[in-house]
């Protein structure tokens, strides 16, 4: 009997081994599509049974891990949660997380490579594992005023301040913003039932407008047609254009193309380049965007930032010309009407870049990631996004934006600071009114601070709104709290 | 595995009847790896308490030399009344029983703090049937003083097997009611056990009994065809009864298991009886008919195979997998997972909880040791000289390999999820019980293998003589 009962020790060799074979296969081949499947829980407890790292900007806490004693061992809190949302984003284990925290998840949350030898000696030493911290550019000062601005008065719309420097992102405020505490909560009916209020709220507060909205630029784009122009070299400060208060648009029998407020611009037939700027005349730029041509203009729109996918670390959603199927399309694009659309981040990125003669420093929110125990593991280092435009360039922009400055108003203007600026009122739709454009560098001379500011739909001004009145005095206390402030 | 690994000189030539020379019986080498066990399982108890951030006190010191002094008695037992028995059988069991109740034992806190409904702590409970189960283990040693007696209740065995694994499906609800769907349990005033373990091990007594008398019929040829000799049709009765009988348990008791495992054993233990490879062909024809006619006919079936196909469609089968899959290679370490997640995670689903948190290496290290139990047990088989003992000694080693392999499967996805036991893991009275007497029949097989002859009793004519008949049926060309 031997004979089979060795055959029947190999076969129960062979069960086992079956065995191990399948389970390296559910344990180590397809655990990582196990492991991430959103059914399952245990990731969810274990991303909760540590804390997670800090968000800090400046020296103020935005977002923190405090421990509790239920289940899900740490609670995430934003000590100021609607004002950083924006930057913060949420983090919720029903739906998932946002903004930084999403982005830099993997440091927050312990993951990071670049935490392998935190880990490695929290194992050691038995210590319990930490997420590491992510320290933002933000200027609180400067994200305060922003979002202090914009919603004291009921506004909606969004700001951006750049340091046109280096790229860091010093603020982006949203309105109307949520507050991101409320997703955070370790109830799933309490979350469930923010979200449903959030998403279903009028405005869409969850909707991070500084980097995702797309909206028509109106005059604020005259920036890019001017540079345009100026590029081709048949353009100078000083070139002629036209004055007229309204022109037919080419190709059309009788399509008008009027100033705003139908007003002439200046007294005399023609008006120099830069005139045309500060006022902001329409057919003026109608007719240079259809001397430079659709090509042209569509490069130097892309050497801005337009059309390039962008993360900051969160994704920027892309700015656009649109189509422009013809002469006439030409003309209104080129006064940022018809199909062309930008984030305020975009705006903010184009001023940045003629601020900082003519490079485009690649926009950033993470100034540094940090250990548990505050030691630095990564520093940002500031990118060059793009040049766009030559110095000179730049600097006769520059001129043309102080004295646009000059012609927006003077509400909340800044003693001994020289702001450069280009105002926008945005037409959109048929009943509807404009949005408010302000995008701004200061100080003139030597910029610290670019900005670009919307507010949707008249704000609290309605159709008598333009971008001088309405976005122009909330920029303007941006970079004062940034100047003043130390920013 | 075919030619066992020899660990001393007294192994080596225990096989042939040649006697062992007394200094070597290992009993010594039982007590050291006993110990050994012991730390280990004490070890494991202290990280479920570390990770559990519980407060770490002696207490644990003296769960752990409780648990050393229950199986040192064991061991002493073995030492009085089968000194010669295999020295590595019981810390083998030792070792799987310990890790067993602290993974219960971390169930158990982790029930309470995953807020698991209507759950009662199953780690004492445990601790009192290992109790109990190594009384019985200790009783089988004294009683049971030679193996081969037991042949001569073969048919009672059989009779009292057959009316223990009927006795749930015949019995009215109020005393055997209908479990998650299965009908296999007895309840009688506060106890309630599960005859079909019990069954097991008094069948397997019947059929070695039964085998090892009737050899010659299933070893005489019938028709050959195909150049494969079939045996006669009348010589199929056993093999069709015990199938017929397979086919009752899942009908009657919804039991797809314990069918499996009886189905199984008896095959495997006609193979051995007989050497003919043929009645596992026809086993295995007969097992694909029977899942033939059971798939269309029963929903417990295709729910199962439903849930195999499809893993993650099943709650309780999925939160097993993605335990594993989270535990991954190395394992959250003991206390640091979420078993209790899993349905049953003390019980049908300790091999996840196991896997969860020692992880694939902490997994293959516990099949090693159940590995090197079958080994063991199948060693004592080959060593010993009697066919009875040969063939209960086999059929106990596969019973419990199969039993593994069944529940281990089914655990982890590899074949559909049949309700079984983990041998000495997972947590229940009837299993532990039922196997530690198995246990103890090996232990007193081994014994008999490697007790030296003693010449002044003269050996039992039989086995020679059914030795010499298997030579000849050998090789019948």
């Amino acid at each position: 009997m031997n004979k089979p009962l060795r055959r029947v020790a190999l076969a129960m060799m062979a069960m086992i081994v079956l065995l191990l074979a399948n389970v390296t296969y559910v344990q180590v081949i397809r655990a990582d599509e196990l492991r991430s499947d959103s059914r399952n829980s245990r990731m969810l407890y274990r991303e909760y049974s540590t804390p997670r790292g800090q968000i800090t900007a400046g020296g103020k806490l935005l977002a923190e891990s405090v421990a509790t004693d239920d289940k899900l061992k740490y609670l995430r809190t934003y000590p100021n949660g609607p004002l950083y949302a924006p930057v913060t984003g949420y983090y919720s284990f029903v739906y998932g997380s946002s903004g930084v925290e999403s982005a830099k998840n993997e440091v927050l949350n312990g993951t990071a490579d670049s935490l392998a030898l935190t880990r490695l000696s929290d194992l050691v030493m038995g210590r319990e594992q930490q997420g590491g911290n992510v320290e933002l550019t933000i200027d609180p000062a400067m994200q305060q005023a922003a979002h202090q601005q914009l919603t004291s008065k009921g506004l909606r719309g969004s700001v951006v301040a750049l340091n046109p420097q280096n790229g860091a992102i010093l603020a982006m405020a949203n309105s109307p913003s949520y507050d991101p505490n409320r997703l955070a909560g370790h109830r799933r009916e309490q979350q469930k039932q923010a979200w449903q209020e959030l998403t279903n709220a009028e405005h869409d507060p969850m909707l991070n407008r500084a980097i995702l909205q797309t909206y028509p630029p109106g005059s604020t784009f005259k920036l890019i047609t001017a540079a345009a122009a100026l590029e081709t070299g048949k353009f100078d400060a000083n070139t002629q254009v036209t004055a007229k208060s309204s022109i037919t648009l080419p190709k059309t029998t009788d399509a008008q193309l009027p100033n705003y407020g139908n007003s002439t611009c200046g007294t005399l037939p023609t008006a120099p380049l830069w005139e045309a700027m500060a006022r902001s005349c329409n057919t003026a730029f109608a007719e240079v965007a259809g001397a430079v041509g659709e090509q042209k203009l569509r490069e130097t729109a892309q050497s801005f930032g337009f059309g390039k996918d962008l993360y900051i670390p969160m994704e920027v959603a892309n700015s656009d010309l649109g189509k422009i199927p013809g002469p006439a399309a030409l003309y209104q694009s080129g006064i940022g009407q018809r199909d062309v659309r930008v984030t305020p981040m975009q705006n903010a990125m184009m001023a940045a870049a003629i601020a900082n003669d003519g490079t485009l420093m690649k926009p950033h929110l993470v100034e540094k990631t940090l250990a548990p125990d505050m030691s630095v593991l990564d520093k940002h280092d500031p990118q060059r996004m793009s040049r766009p435009i030559s110095p000179d360039i730049a600097h006769t922009l520059r001129e043309m934006m102080v004295k646009s400055e000059q012609y927006s108003g003077d509400t909340g203007k800044i003693t001994g600071v020289q702001i450069a600026s280009k105002t926008g009122t945005a037409q959109h739709g048929a009943n509807t009114d404009p949005h408010g454009w302000y995008v701004a560098f200061a100080p003139a001379e030597n910029p610290r601070i670019a900005v670009a500011v919307i507010v949707e739909d008249g704000g609290n001004m309605g159709a008598d709104a333009t971008g001088g009145k309405i976005a122009g005095p909330i920029g303007r206390a941006v970079i004062r709290a940034g100047l003043q402030g130390g920013g | 595995m075919s030619q066992p690994v020899a660990t001393d000189g007294a192994d080596r030539t225990s096989g042939d009847a040649a006697p062992a020379p007394q200094g070597s019986i290992r009993r010594g080498t039982e007590l050291l790896m006993l110990i050994f066990a012991a730390v280990v399982v004490t070890a494991a108890l202290v990280l479920v308490a570390i990770n559990q951030h519980a407060q770490l006190t002696p207490q644990i010191l003296y769960y752990g030399g409780a648990f050393l002094a229950l199986f040192g008695l064991a061991h002493l037992a073995v030492r009085r009344w089968a000194p010669y028995s295999d020295p590595l059988i019981l810390p083998l069991v030792a070792f799987i029983n310990g890790l067993g109740l602290v993974i219960i034992h971390r169930v158990d806190l982790g029930n309470a703090t995953e807020g698991v409904e209507d759950w009662t702590p199953a780690a004492p409970d445990q601790v009192l049937y290992t109790a109990i189960a190594l009384v019985l283990f200790v009783l089988v040693l004294v009683f049971v003083r030679d193996h081969r007696t037991l042949a001569k209740y073969g048919y009672t065995c059989g009779l009292v097997g057959l009316v223990a694994l009927a006795a749930p499906a015949v019995l009215p609800s109020a005393i055997a009611p209908t479990i998650n769907g299965a009908k296999l349990w007895i309840y009688i005033g506060p106890l309630s056990f599960q005859p079909a373990e019990f069954a097991k091990l008094l069948l397997l007594i019947f059929f070695a009994a039964f085998l090892v008398s009737k050899r010659e019929l299933f070893t005489t040829a019938g028709r050959r065809f195909l150049g494969i000799d079939f045996p006669r049709a009348r010589d199929l009765a056993p093999v069709l009864v015990a199938w017929t009988l397979s086919i009752g348990i899942v009908v009657l008791e919804r039991d797809l298991g314990t069918s499996l495992l009886f189905f199984g054993i008896v095959l495997v233990m006609i193979y051995i009886a007989t050497e003919r490879a043929v009645w596992i062909a026809i086993g295995l024809s007969l097992f694909a008919a029977g899942c033939f006619v059971a798939y269309p006919l029963f929903g417990h079936v295709q729910e199962r195979v439903g849930a195999w196909l499809n893993p993650l469609s099943q709650y309780q089968l999925r939160e097993a997998l993605f335990g594993m899959a989270t535990g991954g290679l190395f394992g959250s370490g003991l206390g640091g997972g979420r078993p209790a997640i899993v349905p049953h995670a003390e019980t049908d689903f300790v091999l996840a909880s196991v896997a969860e948190e020692l992880g694939l290496l902490g997994l293959a290290a516990l099949f090693m040791v159940y590995l090197l139990l079958m080994a063991r047990g199948l060693r004592s088989s080959l060593a010993v000289r009697d066919s009875f003992g040969k063939l209960l000694a086999g059929g106990l080693s596969f019973a419990m390999a199969l039993q593994v392999f069944v529940v281990a499967g089914g655990v982890t996805g590899l074949i559909p999820l049949t309700g079984l036991t983990t041998p000495f893991l997972a947590a229940g009275g009837s299993s532990l019980l039922a196997n530690y007497m198995l246990i103890a029949l090996l232990l007193r097989i081994s014994d008999a293998a490697r007790r030296p002859q003693a010449p002044s009793k003269p050996k039992p004519k039989q086995a020679p003589i059914a030795e010499a008949h298997t030579e000849l049926v050998e090789r019948p060309r």
